[in-house]
């Protein structure tokens, strides 16, 4: 419900605070279904941080999302056609939080018994992030870093282009 | 805002507050839920209400521009750097039994740096985010572009 007003409403404004909710809302989902890190980090970054950043955003261009004239039908199409089939395919998932799943088969086994020992601390997450994963996270680390690259590579700039297009209109 | 009372008790109290339950999650993420990325969010947020407070001026005062590009790429590096040590210690990329005797506290020792890494890493690049985008807004305004202005053109327009 949340998420359709999210897509279908025009003023920005209230597409990102409804998007807050959204991301607390799963940020409860998680910590329902005992994923303590990924709530937290839904929590912080989903509806803190990110509802922020687009703010500041929103700050920067009009509030008001313009209006598209007419709707492409073969997208339409294809995005139904998509979804179906992908509703369809999910039938054949196994049963969730089965011990048999194929999931649960492969590598979890072998963290939850080899954590404690390898390292001594409870937190298999951290241990798999930090130790059993830790060139995947030192290549977000290093993704983290390129993004704040990115960005200060757009904004560094002064405004230069949009100021020029406003004098050329007046 | 800062000469919104409730604002700037509520802030006091919640600021200290925010950066401590930061600390918290990361030096306790190997036993409970949090590391790294989610204490450089918390952290880099408790700045963020500072700065809507008290100003982007005053905030940078606290933690300058230059220092938040270091501390990026520092973080970064610390994470590679103890990568490094274990290669030159004896052992594999990242692999961090070398560093101290007892193989559980050579891992967990391994594992507190690096998460360190990550949380400096991701707190001064959020912070950055903000900064740049605050940045952004005061120089269009400086220029004379008011984006709500532009707001106003569009609907006169429909």
């Amino acid at each position: 419900m949340v998420a359709v007003t999210v897509v279908v409403t025009r003023d920005l404004l209230k597409a990102t605070m409804l998007f807050a909710i959204y991301s607390l809302t799963i940020a409860g989902l998680f910590a329902t279904l005992d994923a303590g890190d990924v709530a937290l980090t839904e929590a912080a970054v989903g509806a803190g941080i990110s509802t922020v950043l687009i703010l500041a955003v929103l700050a920067l261009v009009p509030r008001h999302e313009k209006r598209q004239a007419g709707h492409s039908l073969p997208a339409l199409a294809i995005v139904t056609v998509t979804g179906a089939a992908l509703v369809y395919a999910s039938f054949d998932l196994p049963q969730f939080g089965h011990p048999d799943n194929p999931v649960q088969q492969h590598l979890a086994p072998y963290f939850i018994e080899q954590t404690y020992p390898d390292m001594g601390i409870p937190n298999m997450v951290a241990a798999v992030l930090a130790s059993y994963r830790s060139i995947d996270t030192m290549g977000e680390a290093v993704v983290i870093l390129t993004a704040g690259i990115a960005v200060y590579a757009l904004l560094s700039p002064a405004p230069r282009r949009r100021q020029r297009r406003r004098e050329h209109d007046s | 805002m800062k000469d919104n009372a409730i604002l700037v008790v509520v802030a006091r109290f919640l600021i200290p507050l925010m950066m401590l339950f930061g600390l918290y999650v990361q030096f306790h993420g190997e036993y409970s839920p949090g590391g790294g990325f989610q204490a450089g969010v918390l952290f880099a947020a408790a700045w963020i209400l500072f700065v809507f407070i008290y100003g982007l001026e005053t905030g940078l005062r606290i933690i300058p521009q230059r220092v938040i590009y270091t501390l990026a790429c520092l973080g970064v590096l610390l994470y590679a750097f103890i990568g490094m040590l274990g290669v030159i210690l004896g052992g594999n990329f990242l692999d961090f039994h070398p560093l101290l005797d007892a193989p559980r506290a050579a891992q967990q020792a391994g594992i507190i740096l690096v998460e360190f890494g990550v949380g400096v890493t991701v707190a001064s690049v959020v912070m950055l985010f903000f900064l740049l985008f605050a940045r952004r807004r005061a120089d269009s305004e400086a220029a004379g572009l008011d984006p709500d202005a532009a707001d106003d053109v569009e609907t006169d327009r429909q």
